[in-house]
């Protein structure tokens, strides 16, 4: 890989990117159409309608429908209609409101399970955005949650120490795990210019059979059992919770708001921030301009993975409650299309945060209910932000007129 | 013919003619829009209207490989050259001769090397690697590419721009040769010397459009006010120096790239206040290395850098801005600005998180965004916003963005590296003054240009910098021809009494001027070579 | 920057001096160390049978047995009197040939093989270590080659992890359907192929960042084969994913060589078509047409556009076979080893070959030998796992990783990747 890959680099004239806010009078209906936000919401709607596609052909009734389809082709397209559209209100009730619940908690519960799902991604897509930001790749968010999640939990069994206190320890452990973790592809970048894609990915795979291995040493996980998993966390550094049960959001959603709020700041109204978005964007100029590129790459990873560590934290002290070989899930790839998703920023990654944990909330629900696997949100995930990545494809299916691009030739 | 980049008519209905066997010269300033041009003729580039005609037959380029097919050779500016390529891999590519299976015939293509680059005495190895090569090698290695494939017409784009005198005089005789065989030359310039050194018809293009045909005998100053559109004085004016004490010190200054080239070698020089210290040289002599050396973008290996007392070495380039060096870089683009941010927060780039506009860790958006449209004011910037990307603005206003930043601020020392490249008439005026009355207000001033027009407008004393040596310093009534050769690496004593014998057996009254310089700077450069 | 060559200058300036590289000494001296002290004098009784035998062989081998204790001291100090050269060659600012690490490398690990062979007075079956490592290998080679050829045509290819996966899940499928491994070898290139064509539409037609889209790929590929996986075929595995394996097919004579020949020759044709894919590769990247031209529009793809080279037709094309190759190196997960489709089976091992590829130097022998070491790493922890030492299976997994940051951060000399990969071709 070469030594810079900055995001900035690859593209001599990026692709039209609706950033044209210039001064003129543009018409503003025009403006609309070809906005981003309205990007981002057809690249959602094309992954779903994909997505049904693919539950289409996969289910058998409809399948069998589709041969004798010009025998009775409304029987082909209510089955089809039927099915796809159960699995999607099944996703949807998981993931927003159910309204086939009960009683009116149940009702609303699915909503918070989308928050508490989202929780770990936020936090950790605020990571690889910040990275992005700078100019850095960091495909190192699973190995930073992994970090982060087993520093947290250790603390959280390992320790005995006031609730609240005992929390906050755990949580700052995670954040050090995960700065600690970042933080070498950070130096090796800065030092040697080992390129940070391949640096994280390796860390990736490093923490994973780290934590496997822990897990297999009974000092570490303070249980005698056989099985590759960690005693319970104590109940004074579990995260506390935001709402009485059968609630689950917990403190660290507010922390995921915090994070974002600090990531705007830091970004756009802090001279760190000028530094970091400077070195991301050219390099040579912020050198020549006395920024100092290795600390600043230093310290853009040390961030970025101590929020990814803190999303590992909130993860194991928060919904988990004990440490597992599977701690981690996918958090850390699927908080690289949040972060895509969130086009980098602040609030886009923490919206798209929450639309991703609604998915992951709501796929289980249509899992249980439909028979529909879980896999599809992962399409649907990786669609969404294939199509988002290129605007103009998006634009050219939905025939939407081009911003007016500026574009100058020297 | 026409070509248009989004608003930007870079050629607007040109008309060009080549004869057979002729040296065709297109003179026009940077920008103005020849490069394009040959890329459309090389098929690099549609053209948005118009024609190519070869022997009076329409043709049409979908690519490069068309042109080449109909005998258009073509050496870029840049070359085109993969530096991990072999010559005759480089020669081959393309066009490859092959065995069986697809295999290389790497025998034959190294013949074909051999066979042209003997022909013309190039003396070039076809196993050399492109990147082991000094660049007047890889050029012949272009040409050898373009005769390789029959080329009729021979398309050189700014072919001297990296060369030293001696090197051009010798592509000039490579030229010749060429022509003699039958070779049509397009010879895409904007040095004025060279054109009436060896065109035989000269086309004249400004922002866009052919203002004229000159002949090669029309004097310099005819083909510049041609080029430029309207009569220019070729030196800016400006008052004697007054200079003070010397305050900047530069010694025995050894630069060593990564590949452990010596690129700055044993350099010493001072600079006094109030005067105007001008590097001169062919590019890629060291003068860019010594210019990041300065401002410590780059690590000397040995030597010293003093500033008011105080050694630099060691230093990082913030705590370098810090006391007092204003720089303004070589390559504008890449390392004076930042195309995606905006106008005000390219004015800050090295003053971020000083006061006034940052408080501790916050800036100041308020304070950031009046200073900025105080400073548009003040280098009469034209804009729309000073919210808007700097990549909207044009070369010119851009380079006075950066301008306003570094001198906006009390300095102690002032670099700029080739200040006035690619900019317009108006702004290279506008420049040039600002960096005088910089001096004037007694700050010590090092401009490195290539350009000896701008080194005789500005310097007060010019360095002649030669495969990373100066050479020596003299003073700015020097003669062009001898600091041509310094430039070429004759030290400073033996230039300076080569091109006065010559002037005395020619008889020229112009020779005179460089005898005082001689008296005043022959002794300040023995001693500071040393 | 458009700083040009500064031409060369005279011989001079010879005060100005490299300093003298430390690396290496200093890493041979810690492992040469580590073996001589803890494999050697602190070692563990008892004996170590190395057994090279097996079944079948022309003439048995006898298994050798040897003192851990003394077989760690001899090696150790073997080690050390190479690390002392390594320094003697360091200091004179000499070069050393790639044979001397190798040399190094092998002696070492038998080092450590004595000793974790003693104590349990176990028997190393080299023979099995070995067809494992090539074994495990296999994938890795394929996909290593895959990102060669994409890279060196200036495509990023972090997709290789998706394309094996793909390969094995289509090779499975197909197989099972018309029950034969054949078929499913003739349809693993395809699937590879496929996951190429939308990097390349993305990468070439809309200058998606290539990194990005390698990673949503990789989750893509994912999503896809585990829900077909879910519904499709696990609802009739015997139609769709019964297990279908390629047949061993012994090359007379080159097979009946004691361990090697077994090793090498006694494999199933996959094992084969990856012979024959590196070593075509080792030869047209660098001496063909082709190569040349690949290699010109990944270094510089604009100096090929003048020769009239379709840059970016050149790249897709590229790109379209490099999937292909990793198509095939998935088929190994599923026919190549006779396992019927599991979920997300390729484990990651893309990224391995990513690792190895760049180990290698972006050249098909490098990646080869990379590839190998990193099979044997893991093949070398399910030998130990098996016998019972006091290693860590993870810790011997983890190490083809660290092995690859230590290389990207410059320890194994300057890893130059192609100049141009990852940057969109726009005229």
């Amino acid at each position: 890989m070469t030594t810079d890959i900055s995001p900035a680099a690859p593209s001599p004239a990026p692709p039209p990117e609706a950033e044209a806010e210039d001064g003129r009078q543009q018409n503003l209906l025009q403006e609309i159409l070809s906005g981003s936000w309205l990007v981002s919401l057809l690249a959602i709607v094309l992954a779903l309608l994909l997505g049904g596609v693919l539950i289409a052909v996969s289910n058998a009734e409809v399948v069998a429908a589709a041969e004798n389809f010009f025998a009775a082709p409304g029987e082909f397209f209510s089955t089809l209609f039927s099915t796809v559209g159960n699995a999607y209100s099944a996703l949807f009730r998981g993931a927003v409101f159910d309204w086939d619940a009960r009683t009116a908690e149940r009702a609303i519960r699915p909503l918070t399970e989308s928050m508490v799902s989202g929780t770990p991604l936020i936090l950790t897509g605020l990571g690889i955005a910040l990275a992005f930001r700078c100019g850095l790749f960091n495909i190192g968010g699973q190995g930073q949650v992994i970090l982060g999640a087993t520093i947290a939990g250790f603390l959280g069994y390992a320790l005995s120490l006031p609730p609240i206190v005992h929390m906050l320890i755990a949580v700052i452990g995670g954040i050090v795990g995960g700065a600690i973790w970042a933080g070498i592809a950070g130096v090796l970048k800065a030092r040697t210019g080992a390129n940070e894609v391949i640096v994280t990915i390796m860390l990736n795979s490093i923490a994973g059979y780290a934590l496997g291995y822990l897990l297999k040493q009974n000092w570490f996980t303070h249980t005698a059992s056989a099985n590759p998993q960690s005693r319970v966390i104590d109940d004074s550094a579990q995260m506390f919770l935001l709402l009485p049960p059968p609630f689950r959001l917990h403190f660290g959603f507010v922390l995921a708001i915090l994070a974002t709020v600090f990531v705007w700041w830091l970004l756009e109204r802090s001279t760190i921030g000028f530094e970091f978005k400077a070195v991301g964007a050219n390099p040579h100029a912020a050198r020549t301009a006395g920024i100092s590129v290795s600390k600043v790459t230093v310290t853009v990873m040390i961030v970025a993975g101590a929020l990814a560590g803190l999303g590992g934290a909130a993860q194991v002290l928060g919904t988990e409650f004990k440490l597992t070989g599977g701690i981690s899930g996918s958090i850390g790839f699927d908080a690289i299309t949040v972060a895509l998703l969130g086009r980098s920023k602040p609030l886009g990654t923490f919206l798209a945060g929450l639309l991703f944990g609604a998915f992951k909330a709501g796929g289980y629900l249509m899992q249980s209910q439909t028979g529909t696997p879980i896999d599809i949100v992962l399409v649907v995930q990786s669609v969404i932000v294939l199509l988002i990545a290129a605007p103009p494809l998006v634009r050219s299916i939905f025939r939407l007129p081009t911003p007016v691009l500026k574009r100058k030739e020297d | 013919m026409t070509k248009v980049f989004g608003s930007f008519v870079a050629n607007d209905h040109i008309d060009l003619t080549i004869e057979p066997g002729e040296i065709h010269a297109l003179l026009g300033e940077n920008g103005a829009g020849k490069s394009t041009m040959m890329n459309v003729l090389y098929g690099l580039y549609d053209a948005d209207g118009g024609e190519i005609l070869i022997d009076d037959e329409p043709v049409r380029f979908s690519g490069p490989g068309d042109a080449v097919a109909a005998g258009i050779g073509m050496v870029h500016q840049h070359f085109m050259l993969v530096p991990v390529f072999t010559v005759a891999e480089s020669v081959a590519l393309g066009y490859e001769p092959t065995k069986s299976l697809g295999l290389l015939d790497i025998a034959q293509a190294r013949k074909k090397v051999i066979e042209i680059s003997s022909r013309f005495n190039f003396n070039i190895d076809p196993d050399a690697l492109i990147e082991d090569l000094p660049v007047g090698a890889q050029q012949r290695v272009e040409i050898i590419k373009a005769l390789s494939r029959d080329a009729e017409i021979l398309i050189l784009d700014e072919p001297t721009a990296v060369l030293t005198p001696q090197e051009t005089d010798e592509l000039i005789s490579i030229m010749r040769q060429l022509k003699e065989q039958g070779t049509s030359i397009v010879f895409i310039t904007h040095k004025l010397r060279e054109v009436r050194a060896i065109a035989d018809s000269i086309t004249v293009i400004r922002r866009g459009k052919i203002v004229g045909e000159a002949s090669p005998e029309s004097t310099e100053a005819e083909l510049a006010s041609q080029m430029v559109g309207r009569a220019v004085s070729l030196t800016t004016e400006k008052d004697e120096a007054d200079p003070g004490d010397a305050t900047f010190h530069v010694r025995g200054l050894t630069v060593v790239d990564k590949a452990e080239n010596v690129v700055v070698d044993d350099v010493s020089f001072d600079v006094r206040r109030g005067e105007i210290l001008a590097v001169a040289g062919v590019q890629g002599n060291g003068q860019t290395e010594l210019a990041e050396t300065i401002i410590g973008l780059t690590e000397p290996r040995l030597g010293t850098i003093t500033l008011d007392g105080k050694d630099l070495v060691g230093e990082s380039v913030k705590n370098r801005l810090g006391a007092g060096i204003g720089f303004v870089p070589e390559d504008r683009s890449t390392d004076g600005i930042i195309a995606e941010f905006a106008i005000r927060e390219n004015m800050i780039l090295d003053v971020y998180d000083r006061e006034p506009y940052a408080k501790g860790l916050n800036l100041k958006p308020k304070v950031i965004t009046a200073e900025a449209k105080s400073k548009v004011e003040e280098f009469d910037i034209r804009l729309g916003s000073v919210a808007d990307p700097i990549a909207t603005l044009s070369g010119g206003n851009q380079q006075k963005v950066v301008l306003s930043r570094e001198l906006g601020r009390q300095l102690r020392l002032f670099i700029a590296s080739q200040p006035t490249r690619g900019l317009d008439v108006g702004s290279i005026e506008f420049v040039h003054k600002r960096v005088i009355a910089e001096r004037d207000s007694g700050t010590p001033c090092i401009i490195v240009s290539t350009e000896l027009d701008e080194v005789y407008g500005l310097a007060d004393r010019i360095a002649v910098m030669y495969s990373g040596r100066i050479v020596g310093i003299v003073g700015p009534d020097t003669s062009r021809e001898a600091l041509g050769l310094m430039m070429a690496g004759v030290p400073a004593e033996e230039a300076l009494a080569a091109t006065d014998a010559e002037a005395a057996s020619a008889d020229e009254p112009a020779a005179t001027s460089a005898g005082p310089a001689d008296d005043d700077s022959a002794p300040t450069s023995a001693e500071e070579t040393e | 920057m458009t700083a040009q060559t500064v031409e060369t200058t005279s011989p001079t300036h010879a005060k100005v001096v490299a300093p003298i590289a430390w690396k290496f000494p200093i890493v041979y001296s810690i492992l040469a160390l580590v073996s001589f002290v803890f494999f050697g004098l602190i070692g563990r009784d008892g004996e170590t049978t190395f057994r090279v035998a097996s079944g079948g062989d022309l003439f048995a081998i006898p298994d050798l047995v040897v003192s851990s204790t003394a077989a760690g001291l001899t090696l150790g100090i073997l080690l050390v009197i190479m690390a002392a050269v390594s320094v003697y060659v360091a200091m004179r600012r000499l070069s050393i040939g790639s044979w001397f690490p190798m040399l190094f490398g092998i002696l070492f690990v038998l080092s450590f093989l004595a000793w974790a062979g003693g104590g349990s007075g176990g028997v190393i079956p080299l023979t099995t270590l070995l067809a494992g490592a090539l074994a495990l290998s296999v994938p890795l080679i394929f996909g290593a080659m895959c990102g060669l050829v994409g890279e060196r045509s200036g495509i990023i290819n972090i997709a290789i992890e998706g394309q094996l996966l793909a390969g094995a899940f289509l090779a499975a499928v197909v197989a099972s359907v018309v029950k034969n491994p054949y078929a499913g070898l003739l349809a693993a290139p395809i699937a590879g192929a496929l996951v190429a064509v939308i990097l390349t539409f993305f990468a070439v037609k809309y200058w998606v960042n290539q990194i990005i889209i390698g990673v949503v790929l990789n989750v893509l590929v994912v999503g896809v084969t585990s829900f077909l996986y879910s519904t499709v075929l696990t609802e009739d595995p015997g139609l769709w994913n019964s297990r279908q394996k390629l047949p061993d097919l012994p090359i007379p004579l080159l097979s009946d060589i004691p361990v090697l020949g077994r090793v090498l020759f006694d494999q199933n044709i996959l094992v084969y078509i990856m012979y024959v894919v590196v070593i075509a590769l080792q030869i047209f990247v660098f001496r063909s047409k082709w190569g040349l031209r690949m290699r010109a529009v990944g270094e510089h793809p604009k100096a090929a556009d003048t020769v009239g080279i379709k840059v970016n037709l050149t790249r897709v094309r590229n790109t379209l076979l490099a999937g292909a190759i990793a198509g095939l190196g998935g088929a190994f997960f599923t026919v190549g080893s006779g396992l019927a489709f599991g979920k997300e089976m390729s484990a990651g091992q893309g990224y391995i070959a990513l690792a190895a590829m760049i180990l290698g130097k972006w050249n098909p022998k490098g990646a080869l030998m990379a590839a190998l070491l990193f099979g044997f790493s893991k093949s070398l922890g399910n030998t130990l796992q098996s016998i019972g030492t006091p290693v860590a299976n993870e810790l011997l997994l983890m190490l083809p990783y660290i092995v690859t940051v230590f290389a990207v951060a410059g320890f194994v000399g300057r890893v130059r990747p192609p100049a141009a990969e990852g940057v969109p071709y726009v005229k």
